[in-house]
């Protein structure tokens, strides 16, 4: 293998988001050395819950309590579908695996049960997922508590615009009667009229907010057997925040998800980063690559990188490209239709963009360009346009894949923890044998 | 036999236009008793679908001079009595090479046999007050063109009207006609889905129904010939020229690029239609639309667009000309007393330069049969100001927010800046009116849903903001959203490519992928129970399939 410094690794990562921080770290994993190119602000829109498959078939909108099922049903009816592709024992294994490192970096999730959850969202829908983080999980608990829902207190913030406990327990009241909404203003907030999450989460990483926070929500409590707050319970330090608001109000406190970009989704990018710093993943988050080529040494591609004075070469053994659709940057749409933004390759998509999209924005469906994106070959390395694999050791993982619609699916995560993955184990494969390095 | 209950008024108005509105004001001036119909909201046809274009008339000096000469007098009024709906941006008359030289020669002398001020400008001086224009250009005329904000212009129209008496009916729509005689004794109307029908006895009943002015008068019985032309616009991101730009050339597509406050205003397609039903802007009319534009405007080529829309023009006549811009673009006001009917007038064609004119004409053939003998009175009063009715206008929000800023007042839309307290006098307009405020309506009546992320993160502020007014409850909130997702959307397929793309799949990521919107009620259902209903249990009844 290659050694684990300067310009040289057996695998480049271009992209940072959920797929990209998961071929890096499965790269690692598996003893590779990797540099990842990108910044990871895709994950600032992450919700911090880790779907699998909740979805099958999205034209119908089935829901399924276990989406080991669901993926058996997607193999049989989708075999097309990039998580179709992947045994569901590696799929276990990548989950426990991504989940545990994350633990490890101090973002702590409830042990996977392999089956899906039920999460509040600040809509006041369910949202059906599978990897739950710890500080929502006592939600998702008394949802399913088996004597029934019991009583619950949402608390949430004058001035968090995004977040409406009122909302929340208007549109589940006819299905949880005990739900009840009180709202506060923040300690040290009460004049600001508009509230970020982000600063509300920093601020109760102080031990006086927290405490001045908790004794504003105790007289509420009532008959509440569990507390749900908007999810601002701590950044960095978020598993010490929530064990202290669950001691000083003693009972299960819960987060709700809020619209990005979310308090979870920067925990989740904060952890991640120290995930890569552990693993020895060279990361070069204010780079872009600007061109990728094969080169005169076999076996070997080079990545000229933006962003730093003078710009920057890599040489590297194997490239994975997890540069995610259209707001990840990884597919460019013009009038014209859509290609892939690095190397132009060619994207499967409907003929016309009249047929992109839906009438209904909303359609249970879905949009034609959702499942748009690159076609793979089973050693998931993208064809070019006779066919064959663009490159040798070019490969290509998460939502830039074709054939799939992650949003409708609840499929995000698992598509590209999966494909990652998957990747991950072609590309130890094709090194190893080809026993350079 | 059951008889609905019924209301009585002197004048009944159909439809909510900018003609609607202005003739309900106009009567409501003369001390005419009124009822306005619409049976969706106001300005939901033409009326809102258009340039905001406020006419000098030179567009139309060479090919219609009665239509020029109309436009010219008539936004001279408007500039003076609705100077708040109004920016007087002045316009631009540009050729660019390949461009007719005959019709810019012949140009000055038809804009002075109009008596419309066009002024030559020398190119290079042009280019400098107008960065954007194309190096290409070869003559450019100034011309007092402006910009008008027709929803502002409708909503205060009303709102007077009201003060005055008038009552207005949203969501109300026709469902038939009582004759007797040579006279409409009764309409009836159904007030929201399935709603009550209610019987509405008037002296004398005004169709302004705009494109829709044909089916309303074929539900009494007589005819109009009229054709339908399509016209497709887009918005941009951003405010591309200050005046109107209009090319100087017989009218064709993607001629004209309007100022709309902080965005511009590229348009038109015309294209004949058949149907009303289901009008949505093309891929191909964005195309046509972007391409044509660039040559008067390169910019246009790469410019991000936020929105497409479409409006259907009513225009008299049959013709079976296939480019419907030969048809006049004059109005008619027909009193159907030919067609056996004394009390019904029907008021359509025209265009929203010439909607005062229109409501004019109209009432004063109204008060004629009605014995009223008070003339008109809106060419020369002042509309007033009115506090619901302000917030439409592309800036004013954001003026008035950082003028006003009270430290509880937050804003829930921050590409427009649209604070809560906008909102809430909104929602106390609707109310005092007698109606139900929805999430759409305060999109119609404010700018909430139009920057950038088209509603993708203000709905959701909005809806939370309404919950904790009381406005909200139970599950409304969801269908609300739908509602106005399904609204928004209309004007966004068409121009998403480039970064509104992106910005569109960050808005499904949320309104999908977290929140579930798109399975409707099953967003609501807990996977996790042991009995969980849908296709959960049925499809699922292992539970515990892992491998």
């Amino acid at each position: 293998m290659t050694s684990g410094r300067g310009n040289s690794c057996d695998v480049a990562v271009i992209g940072a988001g959920m797929a990209g921080m998961a071929a890096a770290l499965f790269a690692a994993e598996r003893g590779l050395s990797c540099i990842q190119v990108g910044s990871g602000g895709g994950i600032l829109f992450a919700s911090g819950l880790l779907d699998l498959l909740g979805v099958h078939p999205v034209a119908e909108g089935r829901l399924w309590r276990s989406p080991y099922a669901a993926l058996a049903a997607l193999a049989r009816e989708q075999p097309g579908h990039p998580l179709a592709r992947v045994d569901p024992g590696a799929i276990r294994t990548a989950f426990e695996s991504f989940v545990a490192a994350l633990g490890e970096a101090g973002l702590a999730y409830a042990p996977l049960r392999g089956r899906n959850r039920s999460v509040l969202t600040a809509l006041g829908t369910l949202k059906t997922t599978f990897g739950v983080p710890l500080s929502m999980v006592a939600g998702a608990n008394l949802l399913e508590a088996p004597g029934g829902r019991q009583p619950c207190l949402l608390v949430d913030f004058r001035g968090l615009r995004e977040f409406s406990a009122r909302q929340i327990a208007a549109t589940l009241g006819d299905r949880w009667p005990g739900l009840r909404c009180q709202r506060i203003d923040f300690p040290g907030f009460e004049a600001v009229p508009e509230l970020y999450a982000a600063h509300l989460a920093r601020a109760l990483e102080s031990g006086e907010t927290r405490e001045r926070t908790i004794a504003l929500i105790q007289p509420l409590l009532g008959d509440a057997h569990a507390v749900g707050l908007p999810a601002v319970l701590g950044l960095g330090h978020s598993r010490a925040v929530h064990a202290a608001f669950e001691a000083g109000l003693g009972l299960p406190v819960f987060e709700i998800p809020t619209m990005p970009t979310s308090v979870p989704g920067l925990r989740l990018l904060g952890a991640l980063e120290r995930v890569m710093a552990a693993r020895g993943v060279r990361r070069r988050h204010l780079s872009s690559v600007r061109a990728l080529a094969r080169n005169g040494n076999p076996g070997t591609m080079t990545l000229e990188l933006d962003g730093v004075p003078g710009g920057e070469r890599l040489s590297a053994r194997a490239v994975v490209l997890a540069t995610g659709r259209f707001s990840g940057r990884g597919l460019t749409a013009d009038r014209g239709g859509v290609r892939e933004s690095l190397l132009g390759l060619p994207v499967q998509q409907p003929a016309s963009r009249e047929a992109w999209h839906q009438r209904d924005f909303l359609d249970p469906s879905g949009h034609a360009i959702n499942r748009a994106g690159l076609r793979i070959d089973a050693a998931w390395r993208p064809l070019d346009a006779s066919g064959q694999p663009a490159m040798p050791r070019l490969y290509a993982v998460g939502s830039i894949l074709a054939g799939q619609d992650w949003m409708r699916a609840k499929c995000g995560s698992g598509l590209a923890i999966a494909t990652a993955w998957a990747a991950m184990e072609q590309v130890a494969d094709h090194l190893g044998g080809a026993g350079a390095g | 036999m059951h008889l609905p209950s019924f209301i009585e008024t002197q004048v009944l108005i159909i439809g909510g236009g900018v003609t609607g509105t202005a003739l309900a004001r106009d009567l409501a001036l003369r001390g005419v008793d009124c009822i306005l119909v619409e049976r969706d909201d106001i300005n939901a046809g033409a009326s809102g679908r258009n340039h905001g274009l406020l006419h000098s008339g030179a567009r139309y000096v060479a090919g219609d001079r009665d239509a020029a000469m109309e436009c010219r007098a008539e936004s001279d009024i408007l500039k003076r009595v609705a100077a708040q709906a109004i920016q007087d941006t002045g316009g631009f008359f540009v050729a660019v090479q390949g461009d007719d030289e005959r019709y810019i020669a012949d140009f000055p002398a038809h804009c002075a046999r109009s008596g419309i001020a066009a002024r030559a400008v020398d190119v290079a001086g042009a280019r400098a007050l107008e960065p954007a224009l194309s190096e290409a250009t070869i003559a450019v005329f100034e011309v007092p063109d402006a910009s008008i904000d027709p929803f502002r212009l409708s909503l205060e129209s009303l709102a007077q009207a009201r003060s005055l008496g008038a009552r207005v009916m949203r969501r109300t729509r026709v469902t038939g006609f009582e004759r007797e005689g040579r006279r409409i004794r009764a309409v009836r109307v159904q007030r929201g889905n399935g709603g009550n029908e209610v019987r509405i006895v008037a002296s004398q009943v005004v169709n302004a129904a705009g494109a829709w002015a044909r089916e309303v008068a074929q539900q009494a019985g007589v005819p109009i010939a009229m054709t339908y032309s399509k016209g497709t616009l887009l918005v941009t991101h951003t405010r591309l020229a200050g005046r109107a730009v209009n090319r100087l050339r017989r009218p064709g597509n993607g001629d004209i690029l309007m100022p709309g406050g902080t965005v511009s205003i590229l348009g038109t397609t015309s294209t004949r239609v058949d149907t009303l039903d289901d009008i949505q802007a093309t891929a191909a009319e964005a195309d046509l639309l972007v391409e044509e534009g660039a040559r008067m405007l390169p910019a246009l080529a790469t410019m991000r667009y936020v929105r497409a829309y479409a409006g259907v023009r009513p225009l008299l006549g049959s013709s079976g000309a296939a480019d419907s811009r030969a048809v006049s673009r004059g109005f008619a006001l027909f009193d159907h007393e030919e067609d056996g009917l004394d009390n019904l007038a029907t008021i359509t064609g025209g265009k929203l330069t010439t909607c005062r004119l229109m409501a004019e004409r109209a009432a004063d053939l109204v008060c004629r049969r009605l014995g009223v003998t008070r003339p008109c009175l809106t060419a020369t009063t002042l509309l007033p100001v009115d506090a619901a009715s302000v917030w439409t206008g592309a800036g004013f929000s954001a003026r008035d927010w950082m003028h006003s800023h009270h430290a509880d007042d937050a804003l829930l839309c921050e590409c427009e800046m649209v604070p809560g307290s906008a909102v809430d006098a909104i929602v106390a307009g609707l109310r005092a009116a007698g109606d139900t405020p929805t999430l759409t309506d305060i999109g119609l009546r404010s700018r909430v849903g139009k920057g950038a992320c088209q509603g993708g993160f203000c709905a959701v502020r909005t809806v939370a903001h309404l919950y904790q007014q009381g406005d909200f409850e139970a599950r409304r909130g969801l269908a609300e959203i739908l509602d106005f997702f399904g609204e928004r959307w209309r004007g966004q397929r068409a121009v998403l490519w480039g970064e509104q793309l992106a910005q569109a799949e960050l808005t499904e990521a949320l309104h999908c992928g977290l929140f579930g919107e798109e399975l409707r009620g099953a967003a609501l259902i807990d996977v996790s129970a042991p009995a969980a209903p849908h296709g959960a249990a049925n499809a699922d009844p292992a539970g515990e399939a892992a491998p």
